[in-house]
Formats: structure tokens, C-alpha cells, sequence
């Protein structure tokens, strides 16, 4: 359906509320606006003199929230920028911060946000990441507060916070920039090398001055040092590490082999007999360093999923003293302060309400979207939002002593205990290393008694380096990065290493019921008349009514008609319902107990027995409708079931519902076994019993009560809108929210295992055929350098398949 | 045989000043955001500088 241009928001392409006019003049044109939130931050832009911005968009801007400017005073404070800020230079006072910005939607975003900030008088610099949607400020503490930067970019339409970007990122960044460097001297020395190693080839088959040969060798001696000592490192390292820990990985048999290869050369280079394998040594760390690079992105944009967790709980806080509001920063609450939490704002801490009616939303914790009504007395949890009025809270818990906490720490533990599968590459590795040192003792021995201790050496050498582990080490990465690319473009994000091979293996799925299987959303399921004839117009009181209210049940039935009639004295009670008058009659619609409160005797029998979400309708005088409402189900679901099935997969569901409502969806669905009831412990319980079971658990999951399950689960899947720390906590991160992912990835991830088993195989057969060549002393260097290639690049090439089906 | 000595001697020069000036440019951060400057350079943000353009009225886009 396309709307006319009228009809939608110029700055947000929302629809325009009926009866509303409000225009920005932009260049030249009057644009309608949907609110007077859109306006201010369209008239900004006007005034700044970015305008270009609409012409260079390529979605609409995402409705501005309306904030308020002393929230954003609070990062003025001297000890809360100390977590933040850096002073770059003392006699400038130029001070540097790192900012999340949100509303980011496209790169015209970003350049209006340069654009605007870099106006301002004060500001050094300032850079926007399009693809982290972070941004680096340099300003002078002398002409601008952080502050007015933060507000600047809320003129804007954006939301800006600080965030200390010292733990992770910096790290990441180190990392990053470590592993380019390292690529860079292995490539440019494997580039000299190749081109040395060439002439020594053709100077063994055609004949070369002996001079020329030594220095030929030399030279690439020389070339290949500093790509061993420097860029390999990283191999000898991690290989170093396992051996510590008595565990033998697929860096070992690596290290092995280039340390071998490399003496060998230089043995032979100084000694001037024998060959040497610096082309092998080059080009084996050149393509390994790459495959880990690209590996180490992948992981590093996974974690910048993770990175805004730190939002879960709000920076400032107003607390009440004497009746004065003051803002502070939330870390500085103690127990028993006096706190004023807005509509729309997040609790600061755990507390009690004293003052105020309001709903607020738990979804955070419990994965129920639907608001729970509080009144005074009632328990209010850190991180939970704030909907419909002000509350006036009493803080209990504060800081690490929150149940937000706890659920952080469940997490941190459920991932330490975690049961790891061996990963398959690890598990070859133990078995070739042992192969590779039993026939190396062997070959010695044998040319050792049988002909010379010095040969022997060479032969053993030799049968070193052709063994070269490179098939068996590119065996997995290379499948592993064909498939998780492929994944990532339908839409399913890994995040972990281990998750596809485990995924593979998978035998029972685990689900959660809602924002899972179910949207979390309610829509109508059934609507009961007392007088059937006018139902149009009672749909359209009904819509009319709850446009007053912001409740998510309210939205529900506000979409029910389009028109709109006219009321007047509105009045909105919190967690109730709402009340109107319209041609002199007053009518409510809301909760039974409200809606009866006015008509004053019981329903009727035609509005009872509903099984959802009960929404009542009345006039002063009579009953007159019902709307029963029910979260609705994804529409894959019943087929993603299907196919688990088809897959050989038990599927379960686990709950905090009601047994009732959960048996219901399960049975409906075709769902195995189905639990409701259950707490965040409980769900833990339930996959630990399975994991001692023997199976193997796959969790998909959305809110933070699930994220210690899904931590526990050998392999864990975040719905994409789900809570961050739910996704933080995953392996695999479904952005699409499709369903139908969960049973495509599990059959990328076994044809994945067939694709890695057939390169093992591959790999085992070219390395037991040539080693009987090398142990006879048969292999040329050159023919082990074309063997060794042509292993890697039927590996790679198989792996590339994966990508096609 | 000198005019090897030579060549292979100032193709190893080269190959250090291209791994030292790769190595000066990561450490710059030229290598931190890779995907930002190809957006930036598509936004026309020089119409004020053209001169009779100082603000763009027409083929204003309309959604």
C-alpha cells in the first residue's frame, strides 16, 4: 500500500495523525511533519544549513524521542567523565571522548552528524564509524561543554552517549592492527622469496654458478628471518600455550612445521648442502595469517553486537531531596534514596514504589512484553521501563547488588561451566602429530643404520616439511568461513567459532515461547458483541477510546478502525483503562473491574469465558463489546518445527508461562515436549538434565532471563530484536527473525562437517602417499612446493561449494 | 653478475620501505574504519562552494 505524500511524516515517514498540521519549509517546500518532535529537529537542520541531508537519505530518519537537556548535564560532572574522557593534551585543554550514537540508519545520517557537530565552536574534531555507528570527539573544555555537544546532536534528532571504549575495542583495535602488520611482512617477504626461489629452481635444472647460488640462498635467508621471527609468531605462541596446558591443538603440528622447515634451510644455507624451503616457509605463514585475519573480523563484528550492553541500565538518575529534584549520576544512589523515575525513563535501581500508578515494562526480565501494573508498595527492578506516569521510587538495591545483576552473573557462570565439544580439527591434530613424530623416528633410524646418520637427517627433514600440515590446517577454516559467510547473507549471524561444528551435531532443539516462537505482540484473536448489528461503530468507539492510551493492549485495538470519533473529558487511568464522554453518554474501556466500576451490574453471559487478554467495553447504561487478545504466533514456526522433525531434531519449549498456555502452543505447533512455570534457574535446570542425558542442546531465545540458558546450551541462538544481553550471550544471533534459519543453519552446518571430513581425508591421503616418497628420498623441494599447493587448493576449492547450495 | 648483486640488493630496499610506509599507515589508524570514507565521499556536501549553487531549490527528491 503507498501512501500519499501528504499522509507522511517529511522527517520520519510515519503517518500524520488525523487532523494535524504542522509544515518545515525545506528548501522552499513546505514538508508535513508527524510531530512537533519531528519539526524542531527538521527546523534544525533547516537552520544549519543541512538540508542536503534529504536529498542523499536513503531511509527515513527514525522518530526523534523528545529529550530533556539537564539529563544530558550529568556527563558535565567531573567524576563521571573520568570514566570517559581522556585529556589529550594539558596546555589545550583538548580533551577526547568516545561517543554511541543511536538513530543511525544510513550514511547520510552519518554525514549530517559530522556536519553538525564539526559547526560548533569548540569542537576539534569529531568522526562518525558508519559501520560500529561510533564516533571519536576532540573539543576544547574552554569553549564547549560535553554537554552542549550531546544536546546539539539531540537537535539533530539523535541520541549520543558516552561510553568507555578502554576494555574491548581497544583491544580489538590492537589486535587488529598487530595481525595487518603481520600479513604485511609475510606477503612482501613471500613475494621476494617466490621470486628467489624460482631462479633456484631453474638454476638446478638448467645450472648455476656456484656464487650465485649462496647468495641467492642468503638473500632469501635474510628475506624469510623476520617473517618467521616476527609474523609467525602468533603460531608458536598459541601452540606454546597448548602444550602448556598439556592439550595438543592444530597450532602445534603448524609450529612444527615451519620451525623444521626454517632450520632445515638455514642448516642448509650455512652448511652450503642439502635444500632449502624458504618458498614453503613464506607462503605456508602468508595464507595461514590471512585465513585468521578474516576469521578475527567475523569475531570482532560479533562482539560490537554485544558492546551496548553497558545500556541496560540508565547514567543519571533525579533524586528527590525535600521535595528538590536534583539530577545525579545513577552510580552515586544509596539504599533508601528517594527517586523520581519519568514515563518512558528506565529504573535506576531495585526499589519500591511510593508514590504514583503506573505500568512498567519487564520484558528484560521475564520476556513478557505485555507491562505489569505498579501501585505504591509495589517492587520496581533496575533496568525495567517506566510507561505511562511519573513513580516516585524508594531504592532497596543498588549497583552489583541488583536482580538485574544476578541474572549477570548466572550468565557469567552458565558460560564458564559451558560442556565444550572437542573440535574436530583439535582432534586430528593430537592423532597427526603423534603419526608425524612416530614415522619421523622411524625414517631416522632406518637411513640412520642403514646407510648414514648425515642422510638420514636430510631424508628426515624432508619427510618433515612435505607432511606440512597446510591441507589439514586450512581443512577447517576455509569450510568454516565459506559457511559462515554464507549464514551471515541469510541472515543468522555466528558469532562464536565452535557454534557451526556443534551445531552440526545438534539432536534436540530448545525453545523459548515468547518474542520466539510466539511475536510478543498482541493482535485481536476474538471480538464479542452484545447487540451484534453495530459492530462497526462499536469497533470504531473502541479505537477511538484507546487512542488516548500509550498501553501496548491499547495499540492493539487502536488499529481496529481508522476512523475517529469525537469524545470529550478523557480521562486515562493507569493500568485501568480509559474513560470518555461522547454525545452525552460516558463509556470505558479497559480491565473487567474498571469498565464494570461504571456500568454497575456483572457481564453478560455473551462476554464471558475468554481465553486470552480480556479488553471490556461499556457504556454508562449497558454492556456492549468485548475483545479477546492473544500473542500471536510466527507464521514459520509450525514449519520450522516440521523440519527439525524432518531433521531427526527433538524440539522443546521452555517457559515462564503458564503450563496451560504452553501446552496449548506445543501441541499446536507439534512440539515434543513442552515445560511452563519455569524460572531462569528452572530452564537451566532442564538443559543440564538434557546435556547429562547425552544430548547435545541447541537454545533459541530472546529476553535476559534466557540468557543464562542460552549460555548453557551447547549452542545458542538470540532472536535479532531480543535483549542484548540475551544476544551477547549467544552463539548465533538470528537477525533475520526467521525461524526457518534455525533448521537451514543446522543444514549448512552438517553439510559444512561432510565438506571438512572429505578435506581431511583429502589431506591424510596426499600426506600418506608422499610421505613413503620422502622417507625413500625421492622428493625434490620443488616437488614438494607444487605437492603442497595443490593439496591447499583443492581444499579451498572444495569448501567453496558450501557457498552454492 | 654485479648488476644482479645490485638488483636483488635494491628490490630488498623497495620491499622494506613498502613494509615500513604499510606499517607507518596502520599505526596512523588509516586502517581502523575501512568502510566510512566510501560512504563520505559520495555525499555532495560542496554546493556552497559552486558558485551560483550556494543553495539547491530544484529535483528535490519526494517520497
Amino acid at each position: 500500500m503507498t501512501k500519499k505524500v501528504e499522509e507522511i511524516c517529511y522527517h520520519c515517514g510515519l503517518d500524520i495523525p488525523k487532523g494535524y498540521h504542522l509544515a518545515v519549509t525545506i528548501n522552499k517546500y513546505a514538508q508535513p511533519m508527524c510531530c512537533s518532535g519531528c519539526a524542531a529537529v527538521a527546523q534544525a537542520i533547516v537552520d544549519n544549513g543541512l538540508t542536503t541531508f534529504y536529498q542523499h537519505r536513503t531511509q527515513s530518519a527514525e522518530t526523534p524521542e523528545v529529550l530533556i537537556p539537564e539529563q544530558l548535564m550529568v556527563y558535565d560532572n567531573q567524576q563521571l567523565q573520568d570514566s570517559f574522557v581522556s585529556s589529550i593534551d594539558d596546555n589545550t585543554n583538548h580533551h577526547q571522548a568516545s561517543l554511541i550514537l543511536e538513530g543511525i540508519v544510513c550514511a547520510a545520517c552519518v554525514w549530517l552528524n559530522e556536519r553538525h557537530v564539526q559547526q560548533l565552536e569548540g569542537v576539534i574534531d569529531f568522526r562518525v564509524n558508519y559501520s560500529t555507528h561510533r564516533a571519536t570527539l576532540v573539543w576544547d573544555n574552554t569553549k564547549i561543554k560535553l554537554s552542549d555537544v550531546l544536546i546539539a546532536i539531540t537537535d539533530i534528532g539523535y541520541r549520543a552517549h558516552p561510553y568507555d571504549p578502554s576494555r574491548l575495542e581497544a583491544l580489538q583495535s590492537k589486535e587488529k592492527a598487530k595481525n595487518l602488520k603481520r600479513i604485511a611482512i609475510a606477503g612482501v617477504g613471500m613475494m621476494q622469496v617466490m621470486m628467489l626461489a624460482i631462479s633456484l629452481y631453474l638454476g638446478d635444472a638448467l645450472g648455476m654458478r656456484e656464487n650465485t647460488y649462496h647468495f641467492l640462498r642468503w638473500v632469501s635467508l635474510l628475506l624469510t628471518a623476520p617473517v618467521v621471527v616476527f609474523a609467525s609468531s602468533l603460531f608458536f605462541k598459541s601452540a606454546w600455550n597448548d602444550l602448556k596446558k598439556g592439550r595438543v591443538g592444530m597450532d602445534v603440528p603448524v609450529s612444527i612445521a615451519i620451525l623444521t622447515a626454517f632450520t632445515a634451510s638455514l642448516w642448509a644455507t650455512m652448511s652450503g648442502q642439502g635444500d632449502v624451503y624458504f618458498d614453503s616457509v613464506n607462503m605456508f605463514t602468508f595464507f595461514l595469517l590471512v585465513g585468521r585475519y578474516l576469521e578475527m573480523q567475523a569475531r570482532h563484528k560479533a562482539g560490537q553486537v554485544a558492546e551496548a550492553l553497558v545500556r541496560l541500565l540508565p547514567d543519571t538518575a533525579i533524586r528527590l531531596v525535600n521535595g528538590e529534584q536534583e539530577i545525579i549520576p545513577a552510580s552515586e544512589l544509596q539504599k533508601n534514596d528517594h527517586v523520581l523515575v519519568r514515563a518512558g525513563d528506565t529504573i535506576p535501581a531495585d526499589g519500591i514504589v511510593l508514590d504514583g500508578m503506573s505500568s512498567v515494562n519487564e520484558s528484560l526480565l521475564t520476556g513478557e512484553s505485555i507491562p505489569v501494573d505498579k501501585q505504591k508498595g509495589a517492587d520496581l527492578i533496575a533496568g525495567s521501563i517506566n510507561i505511562e506516569s511519573p513513580l516516585t521510587m524508594q531504592v532497596e538495591q543498588f549497583g552489583d547488588n541488583t536482580v538485574l545483576s544476578a541474572i549477570t552473573r548466572l550468565l557469567d557462570k552458565a558460560q564458564a561451566e559451558k560442556p565444550q565439544l572437542a573440535l574436530f580439527a583439535n582432534r586430528v591434530a593430537v592423532w597427526f602429530v603423534l603419526a608425524l613424530l612416530v614415522i619421523a623416528v622411524a625414517v631416522f633410524s632406518y637411513w640412520g643404520f642403514s646407510v648414514s646418520i648425515e642422510k638420514a637427517f636430510w631424508i628426515t627433514l624432508s619427510v618433515l616439511v612435505v607432511t606440512c600440515p597446510c591441507a589439514l590446517s586450512l581443512a577447517t577454516p576455509v569450510a568454516l568461513t565459506a559457511a559462515t559467510g554464507k549464514l551471515t547473507s541469510s541472515g543468522m549471524l555466528t558469532t562464536s567459532g565452535h557454534a557451526l561444528e556443534t551445531l552440526a551435531k545438534v539432536d534436540h532443539v530448545v525453545f523459548d515461547k515468547t518474542g520466539t516462537l510466539t511475536l510478543g505482540q498482541l493482535s485481536l484473536n476474538e471480538t464479542r458483541l452484545v447487540q451484534p448489528n453495530n459492530a462497526s461503530v462499536l469497533l470504531t468507539l473502541a479505537a477511538s477510546l484507546e487512542s488516548y492510551s500509550e498501553h501496548p493492549i491499547a495499540q492493539a485495538i487502536t488499529v481496529l478502525s481508522d476512523e475517529r470519533i469525537d469524545l470529550s473529558k478523557i480521562s486515562v487511568v493507569s493500568g485501568q483503562g480509559v474513560q470518555a464522554v461522547s454525545e452525552a453518554i460516558r463509556y470505558r474501556i479497559g480491565k473487567l473491574d474498571y469498565v464494570q466500576d461504571l456500568v454497575g451490574r456483572k457481564r453478560p453471559e455473551a462476554l464471558q469465558n475468554l481465553s486470552g487478554t480480556q479488553v471490556y467495553l461499556a457504556s454508562e447504561n449497558e454492556w456492549l463489546a468485548a475483545f479477546d487478545l492473544q500473542d500471536t504466533d510466527r507464521k514459520e514456526s509450525i514449519q520450522c518445527i516440521q523440519q527439525l522433525h524432518d531433521l531427526g531434531i527433538k524440539t522443546t519449549i521452555l517457559s515462564g508461562d503458564h503450563c496451560t498456555v504452553v501446552s496449548a502452543l506445543a501441541e499446536q505447533l507439534g512440539i515434543n515436549e513442552s515445560y511452563g512455570d519455569l524460572n531462569p534457574q528452572g530452564k537451566l535446570q532442564k538443559i543440564k538434565q538434557y546435556q547429562q542425558a547425552g544430548e547435545v542442546v541447541a537454545m533459541v531465545g530472546d529476553g535476559v532471563n534466557d540468557a543464562p540458558v542460552l549460555a548453557q546450551a551447547q549452542v545458542s541462538i538470540a532472536m535479532g530484536k531480543g535483549a542484548q544481553l540475551a544476544q551477547a550471550s549467544a552463539d548465533m544471533v538470528l537477525l533475520s527473525e526467521n525461524l526457518l534459519q534455525v533448521p537451514q543453519a543446522i543444514r549448512t552446518a552438517r553439510s559444512m562437517k561432510r565438506i571438512i571430513t572429505q578435506n581431511f581425508s583429502w589431506a591424510i591421503i596426499y600426506n600418506v602417499s608422499a610421505i613413503p616418497l620422502a622417507a625413500a628420498g625421492l622428493v625434490l623441494p620443488w616437488v614438494a612446493a607444487i605437492g603442497m599447493s595443490a593439496s591447499s587448493l583443492v581444499v579451498v576449492l572444495n569448501s567453496l561449494r558450501l557457498r552454492e547450495d | 653478475m654485479n648488476a644482479l648483486f645490485l638488483l636483488i640488493l635494491i628490490g630488498a630496499l623497495v620491499m622494506l620501505i613498502v613494509v615500513v610506509a604499510f606499517i607507518m599507515s596502520i599505526n596512523s589508524g588509516q586502517y581502523d574504519d575501512l568502510d566510512s570514507p566510501a560512504h563520505r565521499i559520495l555525499m555532495d556536501d560542496d554546493d556552497p562552494l559552486i558558485p551560483g549553487r550556494e543553495v539547491n531549490n530544484k529535483n528535490e527528491d519526494s517520497k
